[in-house]
């Protein structure tokens, strides 16, 4: 691994870095990786494809809440408001 | 009335509260009395409610309406990530600085139906990443039997709070150990459920196929009140567990342990093995059988556990942009935004774990890596259900060593990750696990608590309750 490897998860991850950081994140992901890697030598019989006793399965589609129930308190946490919505960047 | 805070239980508690021995209130109040004595050392709280009198009144008035439960009135601690209603809940980052919940998460709402009383929010690694609070943004949870080390973690908050006396039962939630761990560490009992016996709904998800809320107590038997109180299907958290999912087991009064001696040949400190030899000889007096086990992958748990884990961090922490709620760091453009507000969110432990993830699940990397992990969890599973059919209990140390120096593995985050070896397979197999405390060992004059860790089959809690309440002598 490189720093320029580094730069490209921060791109992928959408997390600025400084410069400093790279090195030391460069120095401890590889160790890290290193380690786990161990992984590799495992021999493997086992498909993980199958499905074990509990899953995530998706409801019914329909009405969860009353419309407006929470509008108000999940407003009050968003950074910027205007008229009801939450306020972003134009991103065209 | 001066109140026994230090051997009192929830069992102990209920009864004086229905016979009028103190208020709920004078209980609360002891508790404050003592956080305020105590925690601007310890730093257990990151904030105490200002809202106990009125809380207190609503399950004084259970009490003298005979419409108690065992844990009205009870005096809880709750880790950072669980969601109170109105409440912050800053799982310690600075992302989650200001926010604040807006609703109960369903472990709350089943605590405040029985009307138990929340006394404040804990600190805890951010956003459950650690071992030992150290990384919360808002400072280290010194332990309560040394104040040079540390409390453990990610939980260490609600141990410690439990540890000081500044409540009576406290909430946390495991990943990898974050129960566990710090329970062992502050010398108190620390339950990780079957995965799916306790709804996930309203805790800050950090790995999804590994989070579980879990339980502090003093005793085996106050777990258990817990337990109960807390489990069953939630409509809200579709992996919960119907009451049929798992059998229950009949209980045998002389249970099998099984011990895997071969994963315990190295990195453990001579005074957790003496320890652990002790624990052995008096499972054995009370009249269980101890064997020896194999869990032929049990070596790769860790390293699988360090792949799978930051992967699904990568992907949950990927909602925290600026946009919806919590910190918004401005940029030049609405994707400036999310590198802004994320680099001045998210510490250094959490940008580390969501870059190794990103690794692991980067095209090229994700069949050696994330694959892999996940084919070798199943083996990691089935090893465990074929020893499952000779022993009822396997038994380890609950961490390689007592509580750290603050500052000693801070450096080196795989050294900290080793810590996580005995507990993390109980995440990776969803088996449930509880860490009960098994002695002291001195350290340079300072008495530092040790625990052993029990793990049973999915669904089977009542067995570590028995064994355990056997082992600490409890009835």
């Amino acid at each position: 691994m490189e720093i320029k490897d580094i730069e490209k998860l921060a791109t992928l991850a959408r997390i600025r870095i400084s410069d400093e950081e790279k090195v030391t994140f460069l120095t401890e992901i590889d160790a890290i990786l290193k380690y786990v890697g161990e992984i590799q030598k495992a021999t493997l019989g086992a498909s993980h494809t199958e499905v074990g006793a509990v899953y995530n399965v998706l409801r019914e589609d329909g009405l969860a809440n009353t419309p407006g129930q929470y509008t108000k308190a999940i407003l009050a946490e968003a950074p910027e408001v205007a008229e009801n919505c939450i306020k972003v960047k134009k991103i065209l | 009335m001066a109140i026994d805070l230090k051997n009192l239980t929830i069992k102990k508690a209920h009864e004086d509260l229905l016979a009028k021995k103190y208020t709920v209130l004078e209980l609360a109040n002891a508790y404050l009395e003592n956080i305020k004595k105590k925690d601007s050392e310890i730093h257990a709280y990151l904030e105490v409610f200002d809202d106990i009198s009125a809380q207190a009144k609503v399950a004084q008035e259970k009490i003298d309406s005979g419409t108690a439960h065992l844990l009205t009135g009870i005096p809880f601690a709750i880790k950072d990530n669980i969601l109170i209603q109105g409440k912050t809940a800053s799982a310690s980052s600075k992302i989650l600085e200001k926010y604040h919940a807006t609703y109960d998460a369903t472990v709350i709402k089943k605590l405040r139906d029985v009307g138990a009383i929340f006394i404040g929010r804990t600190n805890m690694d951010e956003f459950a990443m650690g071992g030992s609070t150290e990384n919360s943004a808002f400072g280290v949870t010194k332990n309560p039997h040394d104040i040079s080390r540390v409390s453990g973690g990610s939980s260490g908050g609600s141990a410690a709070a439990l540890a000081m006396d500044g409540c009576l039962a406290a909430l946390g939630t495991d990943t990898g150990g974050s129960v566990r761990q710090p329970a062992s560490f502050c010398g108190v009992v620390g339950l990780k459920p079957t995965y799916g016996a306790l709804s996930r709904h309203g805790l800050i998800a950090m790995g999804s196929s590994l989070d579980q809320a879990g339980t502090f107590a003093k005793t085996v038997a106050d777990t258990e009140i817990l337990f109960n109180t807390l489990a069953g299907q939630d409509k809200m958290d579709a992996t919960t567990l119907k009451s049929d999912t798992y059998a229950p087991s009949p209980i045998k009064k002389s249970l099998t342990i099984g011990i895997p001696r071969h994963a315990m040949e190295k990195g453990i400190d001579s005074e957790v093995l003496s320890n652990f030899e002790k624990t052995i000889k008096q499972l054995k007096e009370l009249g269980h059988t101890v064997v020896d086990i194999t869990l032929p992958n049990i070596g790769y748990a860790l390293s699988v556990y360090y792949v799978i884990m930051p992967a699904e961090v990568s992907s949950n922490l990927a909602r925290f942009d600026g946009v919806k709620y919590g910190l918004h760091v401005d940029g030049k453009n609405s994707i400036e935004d999310y590198f802004a507000t994320r680099a001045e969110g998210f510490g250094k432990e959490v940008r580390r774990r969501i870059l190794l993830g990103t690794y692991v699940l980067s095209s090229g990397y994700y069949d050696a890596y994330y694959n892999k992990a996940n084919a070798l969890r199943k083996k990691i599973g089935n090893d465990f259900v074929e020893a499952f059919k000779n022993v009822d209990v396997i038994m380890t140390p609950t961490t390689p060593s007592p509580a750290f120096k603050i500052g000693e593995k801070t450096n080196d985050p795989l050294s900290m990750y080793l810590a996580d070896i005995f507990t993390v397979t109980a995440n990776l197999t969803g088996m449930p696990a509880i860490s009960i405390p098994s002695g002291f060992t001195q350290e340079k004059g300072v008495s530092l608590p040790l625990g052993i860790q029990m793990t049973a089959p999915h669904g089977q809690e009542a067995i570590l309750f028995a064994l355990g309440k056997d082992f600490l002598g409890e009835k």
